[in-house]
């Protein structure tokens, strides 16, 4: 990574991390949506300076761009109010912290471990274009390509299937 | 291929669309009147110029008021949300050989699809915050059409991609030397035509705003120059999907005679003249008839275009 790259690599990175933790620590739902979008975009940004493009553009359209605007739409739904605020603020005290804590804790102190010995793998060395991945894609990882589609075909026909049995009586 | 002048061109950019969104409000006043057998706005200055230029004296002036019952920080980002991702589109339009801020490493398409499906926020958050039951109905109407039409608005490009085999704004327009992808790409023009209108909620596709049942749907609670920004970030829109079309159908800065600069814009113009003449004539579908329409016409003629477009390029290898 050159010098511009880098410093972008590392504010995207601490943006992410800081919009996570906060979308974490939202009471209204929407706000902690809110940073959960600015977390993806900016992994999105850590993605393109790793010399991913392609990655951080997907990243953008399907998780920022359409996931979310689901979840978003979900909630708008809910018509959540005070009360609800309340009763998150209730759930965040106390024990419900502490197995996530400590799972995290492991994450870190693994992540930390793997800093410190010096065993990373490093950042991409050249940039990887869509063309790339498309070959990769549809050359030695065809049966992932296929298994997704049949997965998500499932998925289709199981959607149909819920929403035909609304409408009989 | 990236310009020489970064600044210069970030700058002539946003200046130079600003400009025309800011313009485009008189031309849109002054086509409808003619079309409507009337005169629009011919007082202020030459031709009614200068209307602009009192409209934006206005709306800057105006009380700018946020109601108690929303929720303010949401209620302030919303409406810069569409201003951002409209201008950041702008960056990988290729007006003419040489002006444009950037390729992004090859992935423009991708960039604007994905701006174009954020710009979404701007309109569901603006419905959400501001705490009121017609802007809420317009958020959740803006949702779910924006996100149906963003489908097949990807899947009708595709076309385009596999017949010039790149993402790449500039490879796109240079692929269409001999022939436009007008022609080839009929189906995918028209799809990505209707798409595109319903992207920048233009009628008849202006259901998230529809005052006739919504009072005005998403910017209801929203005054001066916020709602000037929603105002000025439709407009930017209309121009966007013009120059997109411009560089993905019509072969972008090509044609005989005339600098490559003009005829880009030659071809944008007629086409927003286009736009505003469809918002002259046609009348608003009712939302149940725009989701069945989107769902179940225009995506399995996106993917149809897609699969014979597919055959016949692989076939013609």
């Amino acid at each position: 990574m050159s010098g511009p790259m880098e410093a972008a690599f590392y504010v995207a990175a601490a943006v992410a991390v800081v919009s996570t933790l906060l979308a974490i620590s939202r009471l209204v739902a929407v706000h902690a949506l809110l940073y959960l979008i600015v977390s993806f975009l900016s992994v999105a940004v850590v993605f393109y300076t790793m010399g991913a493009p392609l990655v951080a553009t997907l990243e953008v359209i399907i998780y920022a761009g359409a996931i979310l605007v689901l979840f978003l739409f979900v909630v708008m739904m809910l018509n959540l109010g005070t009360r609800d605020r309340d009763q998150e603020r209730q759930w965040f005290s106390g024990a419900a912290w502490l197995g996530p804590a400590i799972l995290s804790a492991i994450l870190l102190a693994e992540v930390i471990y793997l800093i410190v010995s010096g065993a990373t793998t490093g950042g991409l060395s050249a940039t990887v274009g869509p063309k790339e991945v498309a070959l990769a894609l549809y050359g030695p990882y065809m049966i992932g390509v296929e298994l997704a589609s049949m997965l998500l075909l499932g998925a289709v026909v199981g959607a149909t299937h819920l929403s035909k049995q609304e409408a009989r009586p | 291929m990236t310009s020489p002048y970064p600044f210069a061109a970030i700058f002539g950019v946003l200046i130079v669309a600003l400009t025309f969104a800011a313009a485009l409000i008189w031309v849109e006043r002054r086509l409808l009147a003619v079309w409507q057998d009337r005169y629009g706005p011919n007082r202020t200055g030459p031709f009614g110029l200068l209307q602009v230029l009192a409209d934006m004296i206005k709306i800057f002036t105006k009380e700018d008021w946020i109601p108690p019952f929303a929720d303010k920080p949401v209620f302030v980002i919303a409406p810069a949300v569409i201003m951002i991702t409209v201008l950041l589109s702008f960056a990988v339009v290729p007006f003419a050989p040489g002006i444009i801020v950037t390729n992004i490493n090859n992935v423009a398409l991708l960039f604007f699809l994905g701006m174009s499906s954020l710009g979404v926020y701007s309109i569901v958050l603006a419905g959400w915050s501001s705490g009121n039951k017609y802007s809420l109905l317009g958020g959740l109407r803006a949702s779910a059409q924006m996100i149906s039409y963003e489908v097949f608005m990807g899947m009708s490009l595709m076309g385009v991609v596999l017949l010039s085999g790149s993402f790449d704004l500039t490879t796109i327009v240079e692929a269409q030397r001999h022939l436009w992808f007008f022609v080839p790409q009929f189906l995918g023009f028209v799809l990505f035509l209707i798409a595109g209108v319903a992207e920048s909620r233009r009628l008849p596709f202006d259901l998230p705003e529809a005052e006739a049942e919504l009072v005005a749907g998403f910017h209801s609670e929203y005054s001066g120059m916020k709602f000037g920004m929603f105002f000025v970030g439709e407009y930017l829109g209309v121009l966007l999907i013009s120059s997109m079309i411009t560089v993905l159908f019509l072969g972008g800065w090509m044609g005989p005679v005339l600098p490559p600069i003009l005829w880009f814009l030659i071809k944008m113009f007629a086409l927003v003249c286009f736009f505003i003449l469809l918002r002259a004539t046609l009348p608003r579908p009712r939302f149940d008839q725009l989701m069945t329409w989107g769902w179940k016409l225009m995506l399995p003629l996106a993917l149809a275009n897609l699969l014979v477009t597919g055959a016949v390029v692989l076939a013609f290898r």
